[in-house]
């Protein structure tokens, strides 16, 4: 019993970890495709910011000028983005994979410049990072059954972008459905015409829907670089810009429920790790491919028949035009 | 003026690396994913084959492969080249090493790590479930808990045979150990994914393991740096890892590919060169427990002394690993 209360409760730690960077990329990708921008380029902004932030945290050992530059770096590729989709009226798609490829390939090469190390960035030691914060009153409440584990194991010791991403989701919610600015992106999403119409800058809201989503990727890649890990390393966050996108969509581009999709996908991460190599009463040890392929199996048996149909925004990778 | 001067330094320069090997030696080597710098397996190839170009002034043609269907274009790359030895980095090349030698029957071919069995190749095989069972032994040594962990790469019967190896190290050592042992994925991406590794790390670290050892590529870098986050001991593979963390890095499991990447390229050009499966061990000095300046503290004489008898015993055959490649079972 007592066992299993602690499996579950580190289960629930690992989860909030594994899901910070997806929270923040669903968030960001909320802002962006709410605004009638296609966001793939997820990936490839959170990877230029892990990069920038493991490069500037290596070279000036602070970790808050590394999370500005990875910012910075995220934005610019957010413009990048939105000068091909908004000012040109590009494919969305195309701009997109561009970014992911361009980040891919120039962080390497950029890493082999600038460190020698096969794109590799130094390893930083704990000063240059964001370390876990331990809340007070850990070792008071240590002794009370129950609360005092989950007070110390699942809420204390995460570092400060964990608990950021937590206060996004709520912030996002209220930005997107309580503010004028967010009952504007949600029509230029819809009907760019009518925004239009109302003598709202389509093309102003959705460049500064787009830098919006710059800033939260570049949380993302910050979190990657020196606060999960101690440095960067090629193509290092291996896929999670799409799945935070899969769980955008899971969520029907709202904010609570692509939150919850990226806890899910964080759960299933972190059950999967745990569960490898263990034996279970009845089934004998699970099998590694099993294991692995959990959450992709749930997530097609939710999507198929639990969740319903997904409706994205009206407008979505349509570039806008003015009648002439 | 300027172009005769220049055909004069390349005519004087090719003469001279002329003298110095035979003229038919340009190597190359292929290294796989994750890159020359892993600070693991591909770069030890690396630092063989940057000492063979320092001693021999010969230099070599590279190519770093960053995705599976580039393997074997590379490699014929190589071949149409007209390079010999080329060097195959890692067991993922066995097969497109395999298929480029029967194309070019006339040219050598080594495969480092995997197996392949032609005229013109040479197959260099480690036993690391020798090296892997003496760190197994300094694990199970240091351990407080009782507790051991093991990280492996991709899910492939070779790495199961570094688990293997360790487990039975650290119960040799200590038989009522328990190993906990873990697979970072099923796809060769699990070799580069840190985060992955790290929290694969902190899942046995909440298990109760205090020593780990990562057999997994780039994605021991994650499983270092967690250790030391935790305060908890951690083992290097292939490379001499413990410069990454003094203090926290216990020992490393080296396994000396730069010793082959070195001798492929070296009798490539003296004409010493074999074809065949060569299989190192400790006797050999194909694989090998690290011990330096930097985890020299973390180091008993207790355990040392059970470590070095344990290796005589393994030499001498009183010993016996069992290899988990030879039945696919770890019994």
């Amino acid at each position: 019993m007592e066992d299993t209360f602690m499996f579950a409760v580190l289960t629930l730690d690992a989860t909030l970890r594994v899901s910070t960077p997806l929270i923040f990329c669903a968030m960001a990708g909320l802002f962006s495709e709410r605004s009638g921008i296609i966001d793939i380029s997820l990936e490839g902004k959170m990877l230029s910011a892990a990069f920038i932030a493991a490069s500037v945290a290596a070279v000036t050992g602070s970790a808050w000028l590394a999370l500005v530059a990875a910012i910075c770096v995220a934005s610019g590729l957010a413009l990048l983005h939105g000068f091909a989709c908004i000012t040109h009226k590009g494919n969305h798609v195309v701009s997109g994979v561009a970014i992911n490829i361009l980040a891919s390939g120039l962080t390497v090469v950029l890493g082999i410049s600038w460190f020698q190390r096969g794109g590799q960035t130094p390893s930083l030691p704990s000063s240059a990072r964001f370390m876990p914060i331990e809340f007070p009153f850990t070792d008071a409440l240590n002794g009370t059954p129950l609360l005092g584990t989950i007070y110390k194991e699942l809420l204390s010791g995460h570092n400060i972008l964990v608990y950021l991403a937590f206060l996004v989701v709520p912030l996002t919610w209220w930005v997107v459905f309580q503010t004028r600015f967010g009952l504007r992106l949600r029509a230029v999403g819809e009907n760019p015409t009518a925004v239009d119409t109302a003598g709202i800058s389509v093309s102003g809201l959705r460049y500064r829907a787009v830098l919006i989503c710059g800033l939260l990727t570049g949380f993302a890649g910050a979190y990657l670089a020196i606060a999960q890990n101690a440095g960067f390393v090629r193509d290092m966050t291996a896929g999670q810009g799409y799945i935070a996108l899969a769980a955008l969509i899971f969520g029907k581009w709202r904010p609570f429920s692509a939150f919850a999709a990226c806890l899910l996908f964080g759960l299933l991460d972190a059950i999967a790790i745990r569960l490898q190599g263990v034996h279970l009463a009845g089934v004998g040890e699970v099998p590694v491919e099993l294991i692995q392929a959990l959450p992709y199996i749930l997530t097609v048996i939710l999507l198929a028949g639990f969740i319903g149909k997904a409706v994205a925004p009206k407008a979505i990778g349509q570039p806008y035009l003015k009648e002439r | 003026m300027s172009f005769l001067k220049q055909t004069m330094i390349v005519g004087a320069a090719l003469m001279l690396s002329v003298s110095a090997q035979a003229a038919d030696d340009k190597p190359a080597v292929v290294f796989d994913m994750g890159g020359k710098f892993d600070k693991s397996f591909n770069q030890g190839v690396f630092e063989g084959a940057e000492r063979f170009k320092k001693e021999t002034g010969v230099a070599y043609r590279e190519f770093e492969v960053t995705n599976e269907t580039q393997r074997e274009q590379a490699i014929r790359k190589m071949a149409q080249r007209g390079r010999s030895p080329i060097v195959g980095v890692g067991f993922a090349q066995a097969s497109a090493i395999e298929a480029v030698a029967k194309e070019f029957p006339d040219l050598k071919f080594t495969i480092i790590d995997g197996f392949v069995e032609l005229p013109n190749v040479q197959a260099v095989l480690f036993k690391e479930e020798e090296g892997s069972f003496l760190v197994g032994i300094l694990a199970a040594m240091a351990s407080k808990t009782g507790k051991v962990g093991y990280i492996g790469g991709m899910d492939i019967p070779l790495i199961r045979a570094f688990g293997c190896g360790y487990e039975q190290g650290a119960k040799y050592a200590n038989p009522s150990v328990e190993v906990i042992q873990n697979m970072t994925g099923t796809t060769p991406a699990a070799w580069n994914d840190p985060g992955r590794g790290s929290e694969l790390t902190k899942g046995q670290v909440d298990r109760g393991a205090d020593v780990i050892y990562a057999a997994a590529g780039g994605t021991g870098v994650g499983v270092y740096q967690a250790a030391k986050d935790a305060g908890k001991l951690a083992i290097g593979v292939d490379s001499n890892q413990n410069h990454l963390h003094p203090g926290t890095m216990l020992t490393s499991m080296v396994k000396r590919v730069d010793v082959a990447a070195y001798n492929s390229f070296k009798t490539g050009g003296d004409g010493t060169w074999k074809s065949g499966v060569q299989s190192l061990g400790l006797k050999e000095g194909g694989v090998d427990w690290a011990l330096d300046d930097n985890n020299r503290s973390l180091i008993t004489a207790a355990m040392e002394k059970r470590v070095s008898q344990a290796k005589a015993d393994i030499i001498a055959g009183k010993i016996k690993v069992h290899d988990y490649r030879s039945n696919n079972s770890c019994k």
